[in-house]
């Protein structure tokens, strides 16, 4: 049985004049130590989906249906309580931006201890010392003396590595990591996701990490998703992906990428924009964007079937397959 | 923490010299001193040669220094009414006045936080609008009225509690008399505790309210639901620490605020305070006595101001103190 299944979920915005929806009927699984890559651009709803597995969604955004199966429990519907006994213990979340994430006002020791006091019955000595094995494994030196230091003293990439330890407090199944590394500098960010890979691997730890950086899910997943205007367009095993995508939008995303350039030339780009989600044209959300969008796309919307060795929504997917000169017509 | 300390002090002089240049400046222009020492019998000769007597007649340069050489040494002038020195007839009215500021802070602290972590919390709930209605309500009607109906309320229609002055005091040290040792003095302080405060708290209530509810739109508040964390200890522990930041800065203004505020409220309940003295002081024309008055309210501000400023630093582990300074 998979750690998660995703059923059907709807996720959706009440805003003041209208409801959008942000998350259209999405369904994807993970099997347990699974390693699952969400890619997208900004807005395809990615960290929607990583804050809806914890049933973490703010006002006004609310799942409106489907079933998120962790464990074979449907965190949909458990109780505040089931939740919180889940939220950090079973199922921890990395978030985007470590100079915003930890309280300012609290020492790391206080905010380690009473995540480990929140979940176990321990007294504050034993969650401290359950605290500085975490700090080591993840490579922070003297982790005793972090402990008594607020945020403000440590560096990004010190933090996110604390952020990290709290992640692995618990042993959680899974843990979801949205952008850890956006925020960070380029020589830190290979550091972390290493960090991270070594440690799912060593801990059986079940990951869903959540970017746009393609390279990163090269290195980190066995499987990705890729998203765009609130619903899953392409899944399968990354290297699939990478090596054959199938949907034009992934297509163009790893054309994007400034290694599928010469030097020199001009850094190929999807034309437009990814819609607002108040303003999804209708049939196929990427239609006005995709060169060979045809009428059928323009008016339904494409279902998921397999293809090769990926899902994909696409209409147009098997003429891609016949016209595989489009490479060369560019260049 | 010595450099940021010495820094705060010379801060503090500063404003006390513009705080007494003000003060000094308004006492030439509260009418003639003369004419209030003397009254109309003396003749104009004797008058020139008391003005040449009491410097009347010098610059203003002159007359000022003189002021503040004076003051400096604890001399503020001498009351024309009272005929002592205006510094001991406040400092024999002050432990009223702070007493009073005392109770009403206790309110204010007491009640404010509470409900404006509540409203903040639950914004929806139908208690959390009556609050807010009635803080708008509270804030509306000025002090003097509040004042009114509560003694037409609770003294003359109900009779449970004085309407006017201090009742059983008790002594303490020197000039200090405390309300807070007999039963009666306690009855007589909770009516003008409550119009003190009935301004201030509806202003913290809302401030504390908005805060919050900035606060638990942050991104380690949601961190700390993500990690299963209580909501009692992510209100209590995560939030209102970070709320209650800002509102210490303001609150040290406000408790210098509350000060000057007492003038309405002592008149009000005959409270022997010296914002009440300041009131008969000014229908007296007792210059010396005002501008000492303006110069220890000054001097109140600027201390409440600098204590909190270094309570902020204790409290907030971003600013450290001991590292500041220069």
């Amino acid at each position: 049985m998979s750690l998660l299944s995703v059923r059907d979920l709807t996720v959706k915005f009440a805003m003041r004049d209208q409801t959008v929806t942000a998350l259209n009927s999405i369904s994807f699984d993970l099997a347990k130590g699974e390693r699952l890559g969400i890619v997208g651009e900004s807005g395809a709803g990615k960290s929607i989906t990583g804050f809806s597995l914890m049933n973490l969604l703010s006002r006004p955004g609310y799942i409106d249906s489907g079933q998120i199966l962790f464990d074979g429990q449907d965190v949909v519907q458990m109780s505040e309580k089931a939740l919180r006994s889940v939220r950090g213990n079973r199922m921890a979340m990395i978030f985007q931006d470590p100079m915003v994430t930890l309280n300012p006002v609290l020492t790391i020791g206080q905010q380690m201890v009473e995540t480990l006091r929140a979940h176990r019955k321990l007294s504050v000595e034993e969650a401290r010392q359950i605290a500085i094995v975490k700090l080591r494994e993840v490579y922070i030196p003297s982790p005793e003396e972090r402990l008594e230091q607020y945020p403000h003293e440590l560096s990004g990439g010190m933090r996110q590595r604390i952020i990290i330890a709290i992640a692995l407090l618990l042993d959680p199944q899974l843990i979801i990591a949205d952008e850890p590394t956006t925020a960070l500098d380029v020589t830190i960010q290979a550091d972390i996701m290493e960090l991270m890979l070594e440690l799912c691997q060593s801990n059986q730890v079940g990951l869903i990490l959540i970017t746009h950086d393609l390279g990163v899910v090269s290195q980190m997943t066995e499987r990705t998703l890729v998203m765009y205007a609130g619903r899953i367009i392409e899944s399968g095993s990354t290297r699939s992906i990478i090596n054959d995508p199938q949907h034009p939008y992934t297509q163009g995303l790893i054309n994007a990428l400034p290694q599928q350039t010469l030097p020199g030339h001009q850094l190929r780009q999807i034309p437009g924009n990814m819609p607002t989600l108040a303003q999804v044209p209708p049939g196929c959300a990427f239609n006005p964007r995709c060169e060979f969008a045809t009428d059928t796309c323009r008016s339904q919307i494409p279902k998921i079937s397999q293809y090769g060795d990926v899902e994909v929504a696409c209409h147009e997917v098997h003429r891609l397959q016949t016209e595989p000169a489009r490479e060369e017509e560019q260049a | 923490m010595f450099a940021y300390l010495v820094k705060r002090v010379f801060q503090a002089i500063a404003v006390m010299f513009v705080i007494s240049l003000i003060a000094f400046a308004i006492q030439g222009n509260l009418g003639d001193p003369l004419r209030e020492l003397v009254g109309q019998s003396v003749s104009e000769e004797v008058r020139q040669q008391l003005r040449e007597e009491l410097g009347l007649n010098d610059s203003f340069l002159q007359q000022y220094l003189r002021f503040a050489g004076n003051a400096l040494q604890g001399d503020l002038g001498t009351s024309y009414f009272f005929k002592e020195p205006a510094l001991d007839v406040i400092l024999k009215k002050l432990p009223a006045t702070l007493e009073l500021v005392f109770g009403a802070t206790l309110i204010i602290i007491g009640l404010s936080v509470p409900l404006g972590v509540y409203t903040a919390i639950k914004p929806n709930a139908l208690l959390s609008k009556i609050i807010m209605g009635l803080s708008i309500v509270g804030i509306s009607i000025p002090v003097f009225l509040t004042a009114i109906l509560m003694i037409f309320v609770f003294s003359v229609e109900l009779g449970w509690l004085p309407s006017f002055g201090r009742g059983d005091i008790v002594p303490v040290w020197g000039y200090w008399e405390t309300n807070f040792l007999t039963a009666d003095g306690w009855a007589h302080i909770i009516l003008p505790s409550i119009a003190l405060a009935s301004i201030m708290l509806p202003l913290f209530v809302r401030l504390i309210r908005a805060e919050m509810m900035e606060v638990l739109q942050s991104e380690y508040v949601r961190y700390a639901t993500a990690k299963g964390i209580r909501p009692w200890r992510i209100y209590f522990v995560h939030a209102l620490k970070n709320t209650l930041l800002p509102v210490i800065t303001v609150g040290g203004v406000q408790i210098g605020t509350m000060v000057a505020y007492t003038i309405l409220t002592e008149t009000v309940f005959q409270w022997p305070g010296m914002g009440f003295m300041f009131l008969e002081a000014v229908n007296r024309v007792d210059t010396p006595l005002i501008v000492a008055y303006l110069i220890v309210v000054g001097f109140i501000f600027v201390v409440t101001n600098t204590i909190v400023d270094l309570i902020y630093g204790l409290v907030n582990p971003t600013v450290n103190i001991a590292r500041m300074g220069a």
